[in-house]
């Protein structure tokens, strides 16, 4: 009997094995290769064993030079720059989806093994670097005991604030270093379940509208449909009142939202869809369009269809609007920022960077980088360009990037890294 | 009576207990199978999941047991039944295993026609295997 057991094993785990990835196919741009759907008994994994930087850095493009600009922090995920160069940085896990069958528990722990050990800071920290030299003079816990804060925006005076289950608002003095006062809230946010907790934010360029990112509440809707109510959206919210309105639906996780500069559209990444193999399905960049439906759970990119919905909903599907830019499968886009005036010039003058955490549903990993996406006229001109790279070394992760922000000001990209708790700062070499 | 066999008596109702979880778990995967089907809550097909590996867990046991008894009876009039028992049981878990898997898939995947397909097999192979188990100690006293 035991040889039987070992031999059924090992015909599952071949089955997993046998999903691999085809290097051949072009998964990025606007018409991503979409290969057949792939279900396996065990899902296609590769977790990249975390190992220390050992001093060194990521590798950027020639002529950039990249420093730590804050190490030790707890757990940074986006990062905001105020009008006077003070960097926020806010620190900090969420979710709380109880475990309900066999596999939550297998693949908790299993995903664990790519993450860091830090405890969540639950906070906002402070980074003032007044004279530039990628050295903080200062750094400070701006605001703490936030629950899961990750979404930042700054209008008109005020800080908000998307924590995982409200959007607050913080009056800001210029040049504080402090926040005691408690947040107003100005909107609860969907928190039941969370298990994709993140709720990213941005505001509308003319500043009277907040844009929060709310992600599903599952893989593709096997914690029942019921606790779906209100998630895989963006919600549009006055910033006045705190009323709110469904902005679109059927986006899976928009982990990033972004103004694009030149149209002052609304742009968002987005993670799609595991377990339909490994190049199934692209996480996209796309701008937003009002009342426009993404396809989750139904389908994705556009009309492809996913059998593990029932009922399923033919029509919904007919109306699904196909995203704009593919980003590869499984590279976890999280961060999203656009270059401006001028970014960095030449051929990174338009365009946005983006902050990929990386892949564990593939045997190849996949992301673990920040990329650019040049534009042109407001649009994707061209494939994604290796930005910062080195977060794996000989098959074990070092780094992964979270958030991103370009700062005009001082002409530098920050890089959230979530793994080695650190900022990276990215600027043109002197 | 040798003082052996007269302990291999003592406890074989243990035998009986170890074999109901697998009987009655892989036959109520069938039925939270169906109301999963049926209804696409998926609370049923989680129970179905739990039942699943309820029935691997105590079914290895049973499965254990059942080793040891094929290789005590090898020589007697109960081989037969023995290792048919062994066998089914074997195999049950065995389908089991790989459904345990696939009842790991997300949402309809999770049951679908072939988890479907593979509960009912192993509800089949474990109730043979039972059936076999429980003649087999008749075949025993008689012997």
């Amino acid at each position: 009997m035991i040889k039987t057991l070992l031999c059924a094993s090992a015909a599952v785990l071949a089955l997993a094995a046998c999903s691999r990835s085809d290097p051949n196919l072009n998964q990025t741009g606007a018409d991503p290769d979409l290969p057949g759907q792939n279900e396996t008994l065990v899902p296609p994994m590769k977790i990249a064993t975390p190992t220390g930087w050992n001093n060194e850095a990521p590798v950027v493009p020639d002529g950039f030079v990249v420093t730590a600009l804050a190490t030790d922090l707890r757990i940074p995920r986006q990062i905001l720059v105020l009008p006077n160069g003070d960097i926020l940085v806010a620190e900090g896990s969420g979710g709380h989806a109880p475990k309900l069958r066999p596999k939550d528990f297998i693949a908790g722990v299993i995903k664990a093994k790519g993450k860091t050990s830090v405890k969540g800071g639950n906070r906002i920290t402070l980074l003032r670097d007044a004279d530039g030299d990628g050295r903080p003079e200062v750094r400070t816990t701006f605001i703490e005991d936030l629950d899961a804060p990750y979404g930042m925006a700054f209008v008109d005076g005020a800080l908000y604030v998307a924590e995982q289950g409200a959007l607050l608002r913080f009056p800001y003095q210029p040049g504080q270093t402090r926040i005691t006062a408690p947040g107003q809230e100005l909107t609860r946010l969907p928190s039941a379940i969370n298990h994709h907790w993140t709720k990213s934010l941005t505001a509308s360029a003319d500043g009277q509208t907040l844009y929060v990112g709310i992600g599903s509440n599952s893989n593709i809707g096997e914690r029942g449909m019921d606790v779906e109510q209100d998630r895989a959206v963006i919600w549009a919210i006055d910033r006045q009142t705190g009323a709110h309105r469904t902005f679109v639906t059927g986006i899976r996780n928009p982990t990033a939202l972004a103004i694009e500069p030149t149209t002052a559209a609304l742009w968002a990444v987005v993670n799609e869809r595991d377990e339909l193999g490994p190049q199934l399905v692209p996480d996209y960049l796309t701008s937003v369009r009002e009342g426009a439906f993404y396809g989750w759970p139904y389908s994705y990119w556009g009309q492809n269809t996913d059998p593990r919905v029932h009922p399923q909903k033919p029509d919904l599907v007919q109306t699904a609007t196909k995203p704009d830019y593919a980003l590869g499968s499984h590279v976890a886009a999280l961060g999203l920022s656009f270059a401006q005036n001028g970014g960095f010039g030449g051929g990174f003058s338009q365009g946005a960077f983006i902050g990929e955490h990386g892949s564990w549903n593939r045997q190849d990993l996949s992301g673990y980088k920040v990329v650019w996406v040049p534009f042109s006229g407001g649009r994707p001109a061209g494939p994604p360009v290796d930005f910062a790279t080195g977060f794996i070394k000989d098959g074990k992760a070092r780094g992964r990037p979270v958030g991103v922000t370009f700062d005009p000001q001082r002409r530098i990209l920050l890089v959230a890294d979530d793994l080695s708790n650190t900022v990276w700062r990215i600027a043109p070499r002197q | 009576m040798h003082p052996a066999s007269a302990f291999r008596a003592r406890i074989e109702p243990l035998r009986g207990i170890l074999m109901a979880f697998p009987i009655a778990l892989f036959t109520s995967a069938v039925i939270s199978d169906i109301a999963y089907l049926q209804s696409a809550q998926m609370q049923w097909s989680n129970f179905s999941a739990w039942l699943i590996v309820g029935a691997l867990v105590f079914g290895g046991f049973a499965g254990l047991w059942a080793l040891i008894d094929l290789a005590v009876s090898w020589r007697g009039p109960a081989r037969r039944p023995a290792l048919i028992h062994v066998a089914a049981l074997a195999l049950a878990w065995v389908i089991g295993l790989i459904n345990a898997f696939k009842h790991s898939q997300d949402a309809w995947s999770s049951v679908g026609a072939f988890g479907l397909t593979l509960s009912i097999l192993s509800m089949i192979l474990v109730l043979v295997a039972g059936w076999f188990a429980y003649s087999h100690s008749t075949l025993r006293e008689i012997a």
